[in-house]
């Protein structure tokens, strides 16, 4: 809201309820209200000011401000967004044929912020992605972070870290999908031989980089793989590693104890095979729900109890869509799976929220309901974990993304004549099946 | 009178005998029995003599006879029925030697027969069976002009002979983009496409005619596909047609009008734009897989479709369809799910998934509804069988308890 000098009788009746520089307040009263961190809220209040959330928790605890707009969504259930911690929507590509190891390509500078996909997702009630790059590489780029927000371009999507560096992470593979002809390597062990090897030049590179620091005339030449490589061994990256088969699983691990970067694990079909291995390790996993086990050897044995399984091993863990190998839309039916097989409830509404946010370093802003994080939230029609419930609106920082009582949000949440028009479909990742999942 | 006695006695241990070898009952106790024929019936019981239902009935009314096994579970449905998929042609692996269901060699291959592909001991059958899905329509997939026979089984046997309950069920066409020939081969376009099955159609007629022809019948030599399209054109076999878009639809319709063959239309993403021609030419529909990928051909695929088809008066059933990669097969039940959470409802659904879909499959006089006299073929749920969280809790095939696995 804008205020004018002009009005100065108007100016004063906003200041008694709003302090400058603040949007009026938004209460959503009546909810039952899954806020992730704390017990769920039969009668709860959201209060959301400035794009960031004010107050939340039962009516009878919650002040609602003066002048507040308030919503009445009784017989509604509200969450925060959901986090799809492993997305391919708007068309991302990254690292090419001419080699199997490119940490210096950006997936940011091949996505459209205007694909149609982004939409379904907020029909989703996707509210924060990882877009990247597919896993027909060791290395295919670097991945990034978007706040759906509305947006025609990408630039207002990305999200920036303190340091006005891009939030995003590393895409890693390993098992066959990044094997095949040269250059790329033909084994496992020649797989791993690679990323060693790249990692112990990154590793000199850093050691470069700290005597630059102290004689600028020994700075080596800017090298944009390595400089990310660096960012990924000081911890500032995660590596989002793709991989399925249990020894494979074991193979990033060692990796990861061998060069001390963090690492979430995605995927991961054998997860139940070796969830103990994984908590020691203390790496958190992304996994997938698929409707029958298979579509590759690697995939075989993949099980729905894989959140159940580590979530008993203590592992914390969060859901993806790989969108298009699973729908955004239907995003929540990963953790109705995942119940399905065992996995407590809570475990699997956080697995779409707030352990995903946690697997992207963004869990301060975004993930939960509370106080202080951004107002990133849905509104939905009954229970998260039900097939009959819909996405009725999302909110993103305050803002309404997707309002399913709208013809055309509408269309893109449930298909038709129209919904699918300019949508990417990346790299053929559900014919070829060598970028994706 | 001992003789009489003994006589007696051996009729009696005649009938014991008799009745061991024969008689094998099976009670299954539903706190909701959805019979699908019928109104659901709270706390019912299903008693299955010899593979067959023999009463379905409120506890109490149907009595159990002592010492039968009684299966108890919150929901009771009829078996559900996958009108289209791949499975026990196509395998989980995805590799070459698990994957029969699509030859490309020619564009129209009608001798290839589903029963010479199927492997009933596919992983994927077994977890099809798990879940609840007791009866497939499979065989040769969308993908070339024409693919080859499908055909129904069971999920279960561990032979296709034990399996198969209708080995010959329709013929495989697709129109469209995926029935072109790559690499510049022919037929290459849409029009070509559609020329070469009248070409082939119009032979198999004229084949037809000379079989019938005692004196030319005695020399003319068989040719299996065209005789496959003889019986096509006589209306023993419907030609199951894959088709997307509106265009598609309407030349499989102005197909239908030329040759006279019975149309099943499979896919149909667009069909919600065609409703009321569809309902004028009679033709039941196969759905795309609900949560099919809205790409391609499919782009313009509702989740909504089934309610309109329902709305329209249209016949349709659920398929799990075919998928390249993954899934590697979908399961019909969450299909039908995802339609009944959009507009269609659970109890439309749930009769699409199993007698609808028995009926356009023309087997509805023994499977698909919890019926005296039918297949005993039951699927048993611990709540909503639509919902993400429910188990399906066991499953009967013929009267015989073929799954006990929670899943």
């Amino acid at each position: 809201m804008t205020h004018s000098s002009r009005i100065p009788l108007l100016l004063l009746a906003v200041l008694a309820t709003t302090a400058p520089g603040q949007e009026r307040a938004q209460a959503y009263v009546g909810a039952h209200v899954i806020p992730i961190e704390g017990d769920e809220i039969p009668d709860g209040v959201l209060i959301v000011q400035t794009g960031r959330i004010v107050a939340v928790g039962p009516r009878s605890k919650v002040e609602i401000p003066s002048g507040a707009k308030v919503h009445d969504v009784k017989g509604k259930v509200i969450m925060p967004g959901l986090v799809c911690t492993h997305s391919h929507v708007g068309g991302p590509s990254g690292g090419d044929r001419s080699g199997p190891i490119q940490p210096d390509v950006r997936v940011l500078d091949s996505i459209d912020a205007t694909d149609v996909g982004f939409q379904k997702a907020r029909s989703g009630g996707l509210t924060l992605l990882n877009v990247m790059p597919g896993s027909g590489l060791l290395c295919s780029g670097q991945t990034v972070y978007l706040k759906l927000r509305r947006a025609k371009v990408i630039d207002d999507l990305v999200i920036r870290l303190k340091d006005k560096s891009l939030a995003g992470g590393l895409k890693m593979a390993n098992g066959t999908n990044s094997q095949g002809d040269p250059p790329r390597p033909g084994t496992r062990g020649k797989s791993a031989a690679l990323v060693r090897e790249t990692f112990v030049r990154a590793q000199e590179y850093r050691s470069k980089l700290e005597a630059g620091r102290r004689d600028p005339d020994k700075m080596p030449e800017r090298d944009l793989g390595l400089e990310f490589l660096v960012e990924v061994l000081e911890g500032k990256r995660v590596v989002h590693h793709h991989t399925h088969r249990h020894d494979d699983i074991m193979t990033v691990i060692r990796l990861k104890k061998e060069f001390g970067f963090r690492v979430v694990l995605h995927h991961v079909s054998d997860a139940w095979k070796v969830a103990d291995h994984i908590a020691a390790s203390k790496t958190p996993c992304s996994i997938i729900m698929i409707d029958s086990p298979g579509g590759k050897i690697e995939a075989k044995d993949i099980e729905w109890r894989n959140g159940a399984a580590l979530e008993q091993a203590g592992v914390l863990t969060g859901f993806h869509t790989d969108d298009p190998i699973t729908d955004s839309r239907l995003f929540r039916r990963s953790g109705g799976f995942a119940v399905r097989a065992g996995m407590s409830r809570k475990s699997a509404l956080s697995g779409l929220t707030l352990a995903g946010a946690k697997m992207l370093d963004l869990d301060d802003r975004a993930g939960s309901l509370k106080r202080g994080k951004d107002a990133d939230f849905i509104v939905l029609s009954g229970d998260p974990l039900s097939v009959y419930t819909h996405v009725e609106q999302t909110w993103v920082e305050g803002k309404k993304v997707f309002d399913r009582s709208i013809p055309q949000d509408r269309l893109h949440a449930v298909g038709g004549l129209g919904a699918s028009d300019g949508q990417a479909w990346s790299a053929c990742a559900c014919c070829g099946g060598e970028e994706a999942r | 009178m001992r003789t009489l006695y003994t006589t007696m006695l051996l009729a009696a241990l005649a009938t014991t005998v008799h009745a061991q070898e024969k008689t094998s009952l099976l009670a299954v106790r539903g706190q909701r029995v959805h019979t699908v024929a019928g109104p659901v019936i709270e706390d019912g019981v299903v008693l299955i003599e010899n593979g067959k239902i023999k009463a379905v009935g409120r506890a109490g009314e149907v009595p159990i006879p002592e010492g039968t096994e009684t299966l108890r579970a919150k929901v009771v449905t009829p078996g559900f029925v996958d009108a289209h998929s791949v499975v026990g042609l196509a395998g989980h692996l995805n590799q070459d030697h698990d994957q029969d269901q699509l030859d490309r060699s020619k564009a129209m291959q009608p001798g290839l027969r589903a029963i010479d592909a199927y492997n009933a001991r596919e992983r994927l059958v077994g977890w099809l069976r798990s879940l609840g899905v007791t009866t497939l329509h499979t065989g040769h997939a969308p993908g070339a002009l024409i693919s080859g026979q499908t055909m129904i089984v069971k999920t279960t046997g561990d032979t296709i002979e034990e399996a198969v309950r209708v080995p010959f069920a329709m013929l495989a066409a697709t129109v469209g983009e995926s029935a072109q020939a790559a690499d510049g081969k022919s037929p290459g376009t849409r029009g070509k496409v559609i020329t070469a099955l009248r070409q082939k159609l119009v032979e198999a007629r004229s084949y037809a005619d000379d079989r019938k022809d005692a004196a030319k019948a005695k020399t003319l030599p068989r040719k299996l596909d065209l005789e496959v399209l003889g019986r096509v054109l006589a209306k023993e076999i419907p030609l199951l047609v894959t088709a997307h878009t509106a265009t598609d639809i309407t030349t499989a319709l102005r197909l239908q009008t030329e040759f006279g063959f019975r149309l099943v239309l499979d896919g149909a993403s667009e069909a919600h734009l065609l409703l009321d021609a569809l309902k004028k030419a009679k033709v039941p529909i196969i759905a795309h897989p609900t949560m099919a990928r809205t790409f391609g051909e499919r782009k313009n695929a509702s989740f909504e479709l089934g309610a309109q088809l329902k709305k329209a008066g249209i016949p349709f059933a659920f398929q799990s369809g075919y998928e390249s990669y993954v899934p590697k097969t979908r399961c019909v039940i969450f299909e039908a799910a995802i339609a009944a959470a959009h507009g269609l409802g659970p109890e439309a659904a749930l009769q699409a998934a199993t007698l609808d879909a028995a009926k356009l499959l023309g087997i509805g006089q023994t499977v698909g509804s919890l019926t005296p006299g039918k297949d005993a073929d039951l699927a048993l749920f611990d709540g909503d069988p639509f919902e993400y969280a429910t188990h399906c809790v066991g499953v009967v095939i013929d009267g015989k308890v073929v799954s006990r696995v929670t899943r």
